[in-house]
């Protein structure tokens, strides 16, 4: 599937993400047996990947223990989890996500459609959502991305963000923190017509590093938005 | 009369059973229900009961009767009009049940009847003075009974038919009626027995009695009726799970069959895999009552734009991706939009589909429409084709230039062909 990653079919997915030797020690969470065992095949044989499984969780309690116990640097999270699904998830390891020394990033993988379900969990701190029909390739790519602190986006993500910034394209108070920019726009259509980050850059002529700063800043408003629509809804009904 | 009577009769049909009717009812639906079941005109069985209840009140036990042991049915005279509508029954009877169609007309003209009824027969009968008294007690206790168990009819009614929130405070209204003109009969049998005098003192126990009855049974009636409302809502719930359950089930189970019949074609297997995919989320994840039906035309774009990526998916076997940024409905300039956008997939499908999934991006921008089809195949050289081949010149460009709109191939810098279509929507959609 494509995905904002390079479709750069020769070098390797450890080499991709930044040479040989690389390791990211990920947590799988995910109530789907089958499905973790799938993943773990194809992209936890560490030596060529680069990818270490750490731990497995399949709902929320037990992903909380398993993330603080083994502080992984990457968390793959499913949407739909018994326990209160992956927001709730999110919402407790909001501390870990905030360390400075050895943040916790996480990556949502999910077989949802719902709008709701993915905007939901970016909001509430996630860096980037990935399909489940995602190749193996591509998913270690987006986690060592997400490991570097960027903002990993498919293209129906970039959809769902599109639409949820032009449904709340009435003006609005802190006009400058809520919309997107121009050059923001262009990025995420072209993420959502299924243009990798390197085909974007030489789409736009930019290089790929102001790429991925736009998707990040995209995604730091998506969550903002979430806080500043908050406050504008409690305002709007006088209960602050 | 009899014709007609007997024409329902001849009819095939399963065997019935007794049932009220539920509609065009004057009071429990007894006499109609009835005359559905005998094959009757209602009139005729509304004219028996009458005459039986001369017959010192026979006929009013007969029908309390029937009203309390009969169930409330859908059924009765209404089922069988539409197959064979009896002529002789349309001309009199038809004006008569538009106006029983109003619950309340029809409920107003029963009682007036009940009424007039009542009185011819206390006119006719001659009765002692003493038992002549109580009379119009039990009269009053009849029709309070009469209001609360039509009452109760239309609670059981309401599980089929969706009763609107407004008709809650006439309910309340109609059972306090009710509970009102028992209690004033009870309380007149009561004086009667005693004296005149004692009317005052009567009256007020019974009201001590009803408020009495209402504090400690309210609270819990109230209780009652919001779990049983409650449950009435998980059981639609659970229904709705069943039956996507079934779908589901049935449609998984199928597909898997036929991916073990055709395990050696990889492309069928996928196709099959990727329609059955596409089914699932679409009954899982859209909403209610959106493209759950196949069978109607699409009327908006998000919905056309599916349906096309699922169909040249299914016929080309090549993954179709689709995002869709905003929705608008359908107009000319936007449906042949549409067939050039199928167009491009079917093309990018044919041609480009060995790099991997097709992926279509749609928008709404304001008054404009823009389709983009990407595929990741070897690419594709609009001058180098020859100009007697038609196929994307005039299906895709040339009708969106006839329809007013633009249409843009080019290659994309890593391979693979991406067709842009722009679209301003009509004028009167705005």
């Amino acid at each position: 599937m494509s995905d904002p990653t390079e479709a750069n079919g020769t070098a390797g997915p450890a080499e991709a993400a930044g040479g040989p030797g690389r390791r990211v020690r990920v947590v799988l969470v995910d109530d789907h047996r089958m499905f973790r065992t799938g993943v773990q095949a194809e992209i936890g044989q560490t030596e060529q990947t680069g990818v270490e499984v750490v731990g497995e969780a399949a709902d929320v309690d037990q992903a909380v223990t398993v993330i603080t116990a083994t502080r992984p640097e990457v968390v793959l999270l499913d949407v739909h989890l018994p326990g209160g699904g992956g927001v709730e998830v999110l919402r407790r390891c909001a501390p870990l996500m905030g360390d400075t020394e050895q943040p916790v990033r996480f990556l949502a993988l999910s077989v949802s459609d719902a709008a709701e379900d993915v905007i939901g969990v970016i909001r509430g701190g996630a860096r980037g959502y990935v399909t489940k029909t995602i190749t193996g390739t591509d998913l270690v790519n987006s986690i060592f991305r997400v490991q570097e602190g960027d903002a990993v986006f498919s293209p129906r993500l970039a959809g769902f963000v599109l639409d949820a910034f032009a449904s709340t394209d009435a003006p609005p108070v802190d006009e400058d923190l809520d919309r997107l920019t121009q050059r923001e726009r262009e990025v995420l259509r072209l993420i959502a017509r299924g243009y990798a980050y390197k085909e974007i850059a030489k789409q736009l002529y930019i290089s790929v590093k102001t790429v991925e700063s736009h998707v990040s800043a995209v995604l730091r408003k998506l969550q903002l938005s979430n806080r500043h629509e908050l406050t504008r809804w409690a305002t709007a009904r006088r209960l602050v | 009369m009899s014709e007609a009577a007997a024409a329902p009769l001849a009819e095939p049909r399963p065997p019935r059973k007794l049932y009220r009717s539920s509609d065009g009812r004057w009071l429990g639906g007894a006499a109609r229900g009835l005359a559905g079941h005998l094959g009757l005109p209602v009139i005729w069985v509304r004219l028996v009961f009458v005459g039986l209840f001369m017959a010192d009140g026979l006929g009013a036990l007969l029908y309390a009767a029937f009203w309390f042991f009969v169930p409330l049915g859908v059924g009765g005279v209404e089922a069988q009009k539409p197959p064979s509508p009896p002529a002789a029954e349309t001309s009199p009877d038809g004006r008569r049940r538009r106006v029983a169609r109003r619950p309340d007309k029809g409920q107003i003209v029963a009682l007036l009847l009940m009424v007039v009824v009542a009185m011819v027969f206390v006119g006719n009968v001659n009765l002692s003075g003493g038992v002549r008294a109580y009379l119009w007690p039990t009269v009053l206790v009849g029709a309070g009974v009469a209001l609360v168990w039509r009452q109760a009819d239309n609670a059981r009614r309401a599980r089929w038919v969706e009763v609107g929130r407004r008709r809650r405070t006439v309910t309340l209204l109609r059972s306090v009626g009710g509970v009102l003109l028992v209690t004033a009969g009870v309380s007149g049998i009561f004086v009667l027995q005693g004296s005149a005098a004692h009317l005052g003192s009567v009256l007020q126990a019974a009201l001590a009695v009803l408020v009495g009855i209402t504090l400690l049974a309210g609270p819990y009636l109230v209780r009652m009726t919001q779990d049983l409302s409650e449950e009435r809502l998980m059981r639609i719930r659970a229904q709705e799970r069943a039956e996507v359950a079934a779908h589901v089930h049935d449609s998984v189970l199928h597909t898997l069959t036929l991916i073990q019949r055709n395990a050696e074609n990889a492309n069928e297997v996928r196709r099959l895999a990727r329609a059955q995919e596409r089914d699932l989320r679409t009954w899982l994840y859209k909403p209610e009552g959106t493209g759950k039906d196949e069978a109607d035309e699409p009327t908006t774009l998000a919905d056309a734009v599916r349906r096309n990526a699922a169909e040249v998916e299914d016929k080309h076997g090549v993954p179709i991706e689709v995002v869709v940024v905003g929705d608008c409905p359908l107009d000319e300039r936007i449906a042949a939009q549409m067939q050039a956008a199928r167009e491009a997939m079917v093309n990018a499908a044919k041609y480009g589909g060995e790099g991997g999934a097709v992926q279509v991006f749609a928008e709404v921008e304001g008054k404009t429409v823009f389709v983009s089809v990407r595929d990741r195949g070897p690419g594709f050289d609009l001058d180098s084709i020859p100009a007697d081949r038609m196929g994307v010149r005039e299906s895709i460009i040339g009708r969106m230039e006839r329809n007013g709109g633009t249409a843009r191939l080019r290659a994309v810098p890593d391979g693979g062909t991406e067709v842009e279509l722009e679209m301003e929507r009509a004028e009167k959609t705005s």
